[in-house]
């Protein structure tokens, strides 16, 4: 086990590093960069050689490269040149994480408590109605474009009927106390219970948009897992001992059926900043998926860099725990 | 939303592979048991329908679709929008040019992206995978390494940063931008499966009768290793539609001069989407039948291909 996390440690610094020379690389590979995007295209020779200069980009890229590494291991990104002008990158990051974390938390809340229970009981009752609608609720949730439903629900819900605000991630104008950046976190840590349900409910028709995705993948999952379990021979073993149905039911079926489960909801998180970068632009949140779409537009190197690192690390890491998280809930895994 | 299953995907289809040795057996029973699924009749029809639909287009399309037919009628002021008319039965868009000829002709570019993206996603996924998966050792690891750091980067990601590598936006750039997050994914499913077949008898008897190494790779792994590749590829088609879709919606697709597609349509209609919500209704709606179609028939390749439930 040990031996284990420390190899995947190994493959997750090798995949890092690895991910951060191709993407230094390929940012400067891309036409444009920071100075004509900060400077645009009527300025002077003189004033585009200096920003060049201040920004080190005159040097050889594995010189640049090498600089950018020793200042990254200390947490210094680099200064944003577009997405928030003269904030340090680093910064930039951390002021929008919250957001995206809170949306992508809460979409994947959202598709594992309703995934899991309706894909069990629609295996249960295969063929059934309650199994026939979900499936086909699931086909069709992955056949719309997320931002395309996004639209939808906020047409239906924030415009026509107005139940639910239409963007942003708190109302205008609330004074609240931002302790953490987690807005609904803040509320409740600070008592201020109107925003932390303004929050919320500035959340929900994201987050709904969101998790169709995660919903569907951990939904026909589930099904298929039960249905495979259902039919192993421990647990008609464990019906013929007289086993009650309820701990057959948890402990056989559903905990065994859940490994599959488990392992594809750490693969989602990559799906859900995807998907994030989609929904953040359509409900206008200050996110890091809006972060990343300004980024590419305005050539921001450095929030470029510290973003899309970040995202690739959490996807690493978060694999690393479901694969722990597996041995953990598998005996037979662990030996090795 | 790209490639938003990807992995899990790929781990169940690399399984339901593992033992594909008698391939034309599995062939005719899985196209027995195609011919019974509603799932795919449905889905089936609807590709077919579509295909039909685009094929006949020039013919069915009244209007040139690039033609500001209706601009007199298009004002600034308010934002509106030609209503439907006599000749026009779905009326104008923003710049007044007919909505349903652009409709009718924007299938052709809509399927045609699709179906480029996967094909280069499919060529480069299976050469990545022909790769690791026949030689294995230092070449797997290698190649399996890089797949490993395109799939860490989350896929709409990888597209948009492809995109922003062309200078001008067309309908070649989403392509690329398409397939590029294909490729890992193909190689990685496809992997999969060749290394079940190394361990296989009928690869081991290959090669003890002394068969080439070529001749093994490509007869022997390579057809019985394709089968949950191909199902892959249909489910690929609904989500390249989706993805070149999205890319529009970031204002990274085909520049708006060009033909007419469903995504580019339904991008460019986000601005009138509170006011004239039918602009994004028509392609949105056609891109979601299109991608159900294809969903359709991919999930009823999978299950009639799935070992497990071969009778």
């Amino acid at each position: 086990m040990l031996r284990y996390t420390v190899r995947r440690l190994g493959q997750l610094l090798i995949v890092t590093v690895v991910l951060s020379v191709l993407l230094f690389g390929w940012l400067r590979a891309l036409p444009g960069g920071p100075v004509s995007a900060l400077l645009g295209e009527r300025a002077t020779e003189e004033s585009r050689a200096r920003l060049v200069e201040q920004l080190g980009l005159e040097q050889p890229l594995y010189v640049q490269y090498w600089k950018f590494l020793r200042r990254a291991l200390a947490g210094d990104f680099g200064i944003s040149t577009g997405v928030q002008p003269g904030t340090p990158a680093m910064e930039v990051f951390l002021q929008r994480m919250p957001a995206t974390l809170e949306l992508s938390v809460l979409a994947l809340l959202l598709a594992v408590a309703v995934g899991i229970p309706l894909g069990y009981l629609a295996a249960r009752r295969q063929g059934g109605w309650l199994d026939n609608l979900s499936i086909t609720w699931s086909l069709i949730g992955v056949a719309v474009p997320v931002f395309f439903l996004a639209f939808l629900l906020k047409y239906v819900f924030a415009i026509e009927f107005g139940v639910l605000p239409a963007s942003g991630r708190q109302e205008a104008g609330l004074d609240a106390t931002h302790a953490t950046g987690f807005y609904v976190l803040d509320g409740l840590l600070t008592r201020e219970w109107d925003a932390a349900w303004n929050s919320f409910v500035h959340l929900l028709l994201p987050a709904v948009a969101l998790s169709t995705i995660p919903f569907a993948v951990i939904f026909r999952l589930t099904r298929a897992s039960v249905l495979d379990v259902v039919e192993e021979d421990y647990v008609r073993t464990a019906r013929s001992k007289g086993l009650g149905a309820m701990v057959v039911r948890g402990r056989h079926i559903l905990r065994n059926a859940m490994l599959p489960v488990v392992t594809t909801i750490g693969l989602q998180t990559g799906a859900l900043l995807s998907g994030a970068v989609l929904t953040e632009q359509v409900f206008n949140i200050a996110g890091l998926g809006q972060a990343l779409s300004l980024g590419f537009q305005r050539q921001d190197y450095a929030v470029l860099q510290v973003v899309i690192l970040a995202t690739a690390m959490v996807y690493v890491l978060v694999n690393l725990l479901v694969d722990l998280a597996y041995a953990a809930i598998d005996p037979r895994l662990r030996t090795r | 939303m790209l490639g938003t299953k990807r992995r899990e995907r790929i781990d169940g289809l690399a399984e339901s592979g593992g033992d594909t040795a008698a391939g034309a057996s599995l062939a005719a029973s899985a196209w027995r048991r195609l011919r019974r699924s509603p799932t795919f009749l449905v889905g089936a029809g609807i590709i077919c329908a579509f295909v039909l639909l685009a094929l006949v287009s020039p013919l069915l399309a009244q209007h040139d679709p690039a033609l500001r037919l209706l601009e007199e009628q298009v004002s600034r002021a308010d934002n509106s929008i030609p209503p439907p008319q006599p000749g026009f039965p779905l009326g104008g868009d923003q710049y007044g040019r007919p909505l349903l000829s652009r409709l009718l002709l924007g299938s052709q570019q809509t399927l045609l992206v699709a179906l480029l993206a996967t094909v280069i996603g499919l060529g480069g996924g299976l050469t990545l995978g022909i790769l690791a998966g026949a030689f294995g050792g230092w070449v797997d690891t290698l190649v399996m390494r890089v797949v490993d750091v395109l799939l860490s980067v989350p896929s709409l990601l990888l597209a948009v940063s492809i995109g922003a590598l062309f200078q001008q936006q067309s309908q070649f750039t989403v392509i690329i931008a398409v397939a590029t997050v294909q490729i890992p994914i193909f190689g990685r499913l496809l992997r999969g499966t060749m290394l079940a077949q190394r361990a296989s008898d009928h690869v081991l008897a290959a090669r003890a009768l002394g068969v080439r190494q070529r001749s093994i790779v490509f007869r022997h792994m390579l057809p019985n290793a394709l089968g949950p590749v191909i199902v892959q590829a249909t489910l690929m088609l609904a989500v390249a539609i989706i993805d070149a879709a999205a890319l529009s919606f970031l204002g990274l697709g085909a520049a708006d001069t060009s033909t007419p597609e469903w995504g580019q349509m339904l991008g460019s209609a986000q601005n009138f989407f509170d006011t004239h919500p039918h602009l994004a209704f028509w392609p949105a709606g056609c891109i979601i039948v299109v991608a159900l179609g294809f969903t359709l028939v991919g999930e009823s390749l999978r299950d009639a291909l799935d070992p497990k439930k071969r009778r």
